[in-house]
Parts: C-alpha cells; structure tokens; sequence
C-alpha cells in the first residue's frame, strides 16, 4: 500500500492556502478573551454596588433586588456602569491584567521597594511571592528525594525478595486508589504535637505522595530486562549484585524517569495541601490567606507561581531524562 | 514491655509464615497469593495495636485499631454523611461532568487539527499542574455547597481524560480506517465500530486515575471550606477537638471508597475490554 494512493479522508491543504491562525498562541490568546468577558457578569454585583456609590443610577435600584437577580440579566440592564468591572479592588474574578500587576507588585516590586525586601534587608521579603515559593520548594524537593530514594529501595527489595513481592507489593498497588492527601492535616498535627516543626512534616506528605509512582514503576522497571538477558547474566555467573548493577539499573533507567515526572507534580501538590493547616508561609498558605481575606489577585498569582514551579520541575526532569537516555543510547 | 515481645514474636510468626507460603508449592494458587499480603496486612495490625499499647503512645497521636475500629461503629451514621456529601454528591457529580465533558472535547479535537494543535499541548501542560490550587477560588465562587467541590473535581479530571481519549481515538492504525473507507463508512459508524472500542482501554486507564484524582479534590476543596459536614470537614474539625479516632475513621472511609470506586471502574473495564491483549489472562 503506498501512500500517494491511499485515500486519506481530509484534503491535504494546499500550499498558500488561505492564512489561519496559528493553534496554540490562537487558544490562548482566545483563552484570556474569555477571561476579560468572563469578568464581566461574575463582578457585575460588586460592580454596580461601586457604581450606586459613585452616585450613578443603577437599574433596579435596591441591593438586595440585585442580589437575587442573575449576572446576565443585570449586565443587560446596566450596560452603561459597567466600566469598573475590570479594575475592581476585591473582585470575585480579578482580571488577567490585575493578576499580572500583583505578580509583579509581590515579586520585583517587593523586593526592590519593600521594607523588608531583599534590597533594604538583604534577604527575601516575607511578604514575597519568591520567599513563599522557596519554602514549598524546599519541602517539594526534601520529601521528593526521601520519596524516591525509600521508592527506589522498596522497589529493589521486591524485586529481590519473593516474598516481600507478594506481601507488600499488592498494598503498594491498592494505596494509588486511595486519597492519600486526606492524611495531610493530621501528619502536620500530629508530628507538631511530638516536636516536629517546620519543613520535616510537609517534606513526609510529599515523600508519601511520591513515594508509591516510584515503587511501581521501578519493580516494572528493574523487571524489564528480558530473559535472554537474564540467561546471559546467568551464563556469565554474575552474582545477583552485579546482575542489579549492570542490568536492572540501567533498563530501569526510562521507568524511573516517568515516575520521577509524576512523583515531582505529586510531591509540589503535598507540599502546598501540608500547608494549608499551618499558617507558616509558603504557597498553600498564602492561598489560604487570600481566600480568608477575600484577597482574590493573590490567590490567583499565588496558583500562577505554583503552576510555573510545577511546569518548571517536570520540564528540568523531562531534560534530565532526554539527556540521560540519550548518552546511555536509548533515546528513541 | 510484654505487649512489644509480642508485636514482635507475632512479625517473626507472620513473616516466617509468608516465607514458607510464597516459597512453597502452593505459591502459584490464586489461595495463597490473596492470603499473603491479607497476613501481612494483618500483622501489620496487630503490630500497630501491640506496639501502641505497649509503648503506652498517647491516643492523640497514635490511636490503636481497636479505638479506630470502636468509634467506626458508633459514628457510622455520621460518616454515612459525609461519605453522601463529599463521595456521592461531591466527587461523583463532577467525574461524571469532567469525564463526559472531557470525552466530547475528545470528540471535538478529532474532528479538528486546529482543536488538536491547541488544546493537547495546553491540556498535557494543565494535567501536571496543581490544580488542587483552584480549590479556594471556586469554592468562593460556588458556595461551600458540594457544588464547589464538583467543580474543583471538574477541573481536575479533565484534562488526564481528555489526552488520555483523544490518544486513544488515534490508536487505530491505517490498514483499519482504510478497511473501513472502502466500506464507505461514515465518521459517525467509523467512529462507533471501530476506533471507540480501539480507544476504550485508553479511555478505562484514562478513567481509573481519574477516580482517584476526584477525591483527593472533593476532600482538599473541603479544607477550604463546607458546611458541616463531609469528609474533609469531619478530618480537619476532628483534629481540632484531637478526636484522632474520628480522624483514623473518615480517612478509612475515604481509603475504602477510593479502593472501590476504582476496583468498579476496573470491573467495568474487565467486562467491556476483554478481548485487549492486557485483559487476557496473563
């Protein structure tokens, strides 16, 4: 069968076929024109409350009216009042521009301004987006490295042990089914009743949360030399050391590299559930705060940071994996 | 002291018994390989409550099974109300939206390689990141009712199920969707007869991490607030009080329900996918 006969179902498009618009920079851009709409109706109370106040007439007049009435049929009467929509003080939905600004006013602006910015104190603002995203961090990469460090041994344990396979092995499937974050609050309490304080307790939800991806994959992993590698390691009589060394390890190299992807997103998700119950800092906890305070920019540059982090953590791994396949040569 | 003697003859007893059991004749029956992580699962138990009453640990750190298992008893009309809240009303709601949702954007971004080229790289991108964040923001826009929980579980399901469907609608290989154009099928019949069930594995995995996604955000979205009751209030409100038996409990609540609701998405898929070459016993 060759491909020029082939019907393919869609014409093949021309060269110099009408312009369209490029797919991803088209959604997103699209994306955040949605966003600008959307601020429309979901601020439209506290947008003519702000405008009632300025002295301009609101159609219906009362508060309480309003606040039984829905966002379309308001913005719909009162199309001349709704300029403030987009510059609200505490919005419900802050508009991208304001997130933007106060991305900017709790990072570069804090710390060059701000009294106890990093220009006039010499360290990191407490009250900066950067200060906070350091803290999770810190805990992110301690309970990742315990996480996958304990997975890792585990996995090699049940490899080597008949029995530790069938003993643990099903348990280690059955906790992925179960929502292990639940435990988050009562680890933080319960380990700051004993006297552990600060990063440790944050750092074991994430070491939990990464921990079973690494156990399965690697028992898969270490488990995927074939047997005619087996054989020829037996051939050799190779002790079970060397057979671990020179060929589990590094076929598991691929395996290990995709649980690392998840148990990283896994491990920054721990870090910022552990610290919602302990108001120390950290991203979690600003959320929190933002929420409690009705600050809603906050919240919502806080979740950017956290999405850039975890975007950021995977791609560093996803590298990490492509450069070192590649000089094992198992790039594919 | 006595108590941790024991915890520890009972180990040796329970790990001496799995030995023999796995390493015998009988480790390939299906018996023994159910009864030997159940018996470590039960030393493991009997460990816990030996060691917790023999090292005299505080039951506000540590509380032993036998208190977890006493106070499952009598709040078992309590936590039938939080599992209804936060499992049935909460996660439930919102996979079915999010999947669903999910499944016709699938269908959607098949129909259109503009749809393709944008959203998967936006949807790969979403699905690794915190969503959980959101938690706060839509339970300010929803209400503390569960619909703010179905939301945050809405969000969160959707975009693992979307890359997952729409990888599987691209499973099918070439000879077959040639097979089915000189039958002159149309996409609706192609899509019915051939690459919906040649997605359905695709579609079942995308579906069983799912189910665990939408708990953990039915119950981290109560964190941030719910009426009274469900499973993430009754975890925080219990450590509050120090109630640490009640919290053992909901977290069993919440371990049982995820187990099977998982296990019943499995089950599905065992009966619809048994002709994939991963359901055929092996």
């Amino acid at each position: 069968m060759t491909d020029a006969t082939a019907p393919t179902g869609k014409p093949r498009r021309k060269a110099g076929a009408r312009w369209r618009v490029p797919p991803l920079p088209g959604m997103i851009l699209g994306l955040i024109a949605v966003w600008y709409l959307a601020v429309i109706p979901m601020n439209v109370q506290e947008t003519l409350t702000a405008a009632e106040r300025a002295g301009a007439e609101v159609s219906p007049p009362s508060a309480v009216e309003r606040r039984d009435m829905g966002a379309w049929a308001l913005v719909a009467r009162n199309p001349g009042e709704l300029g403030q929509s987009w510059s609200l003080d505490r919005p419900r939905l802050p508009s991208p521009h304001q997130v933007l600004v106060e991305l900017y006013d709790s990072t570069i602006d804090e710390e060059l301004n701000g009294r106890r910015g990093l220009l006039r104190s010499g360290s990191l603002s407490n009250r900066g987006l950067a200060h906070h995203a350091l803290v999770t961090l810190n805990a992110t990469f301690l309970g990742f490295l315990i996480g996958t460090g304990l997975g890792i041994l585990l996995a090699i344990g049940i490899v080597h042990s008949r029995v530790m396979d069938m003993s643990v092995m099903p348990w280690a499937i059955v906790s992925q089914t179960i929502p292990i974050v639940a435990l988050a609050p009562m680890i933080i309490v319960v380990l700051y009743s004993v006297g552990i304080q600060g990063l440790l307790p944050k750092a074991v939800i994430s070491a939990y949360l990464s921990f079973f991806p690494v156990v399965v994959g690697m028992v898969k992993g270490l488990r995927s030399p074939d047997a005619m590698q087996m054989d020829l390691m037996r051939t050799y009589n190779a002790p079970t050391a060397a057979i671990l060394w020179k060929l589990r390890l590094p076929a598991s190299v691929p395996y290990l590299f995709a649980s690392l992807k998840i148990a990283i997103a896994a491990s920054l998700v721990g870090a910022i559930v552990g610290e919602l119950p302990v108001q120390k800092g950290g991203l979690g906890a600003r959320m929190l705060a933002g929420s409690y305070y009705g600050q809603t920019a906050q919240i919502w540059a806080a979740l950017f940071v956290a999405a850039a982090l975890a975007a950021t953590l995977v791609w560093a791994i996803g590298a990490a994996e492509r450069r070192t396949l590649r000089k094992m040569g198992m790039a594919a | 002291m006595t108590f941790v003697l024991f915890a520890l003859i009972l180990w040796a007893a329970g790990w001496a018994l799995n030995v023999r059991l796995a390493n015998g004749p009988a480790r390939q029956t299906r018996a023994v390989q159910l009864a030997v992580p159940l018996i470590f699962g039960a030393t493991a138990l009997g460990m816990w409550e030996l060691l917790v009453r023999g090292l005299e640990v505080s039951p506000v750190i540590l509380p032993p099974p036998s208190m977890i298992t006493q106070s499952f008893g009598t709040n078992l009309g309590l936590l039938w109300g939080d599992f209804t809240q936060t499992i049935l009303k909460g996660a439930l709601s919102g996979y079915a939206i999010g999947c669903g949702a999910a499944f016709l954007t699938a269908l959607a971004v098949d129909r259109s390689d503009w749809l393709r080229e944008g959203l998967l790289p936006l949807g790969n991108f979403m699905a690794a990141l915190p969503i959980v964040g959101t938690a706060p923001i839509l339970v300010m826009w929803f209400g503390f009712g569960w619909q703010s929980k179905a939301a945050v579980v809405v969000l969160m399901v959707f975009f693992p199920m979307l890359v997952n469907t729409v990888a599987g609608l691209s499973a099918t290989d070439r000879m077959q969707r040639d097979l089915m154009h000189t039958y002159a099928a149309t996409w609706p019949q192609t899509l019915m007869k051939l690459r919906l069930p040649a997605a359905l594995p695709f579609i079942f995995n995308g579906l069983k991490i799912t189910s665990t996604l939408a708990l953990i955000g039915a119950i981290v979205a109560e964190f941030f607030g719910s009426p009274t009751l469900g499973l993430g209030f009754r975890i925080s409100t219990s450590i509050g009080q120090l109630d640490l038996p009640m919290v053992w409990s909901a977290i069993v609540v919440a371990a049982l329900s995820g187990t099977a609701f998982y296990g019943l998405v499995a089950l599905i898929e065992n009966r619809t996918t048994f002709w994939h070459a991963s359901q055929r016993g092996g």
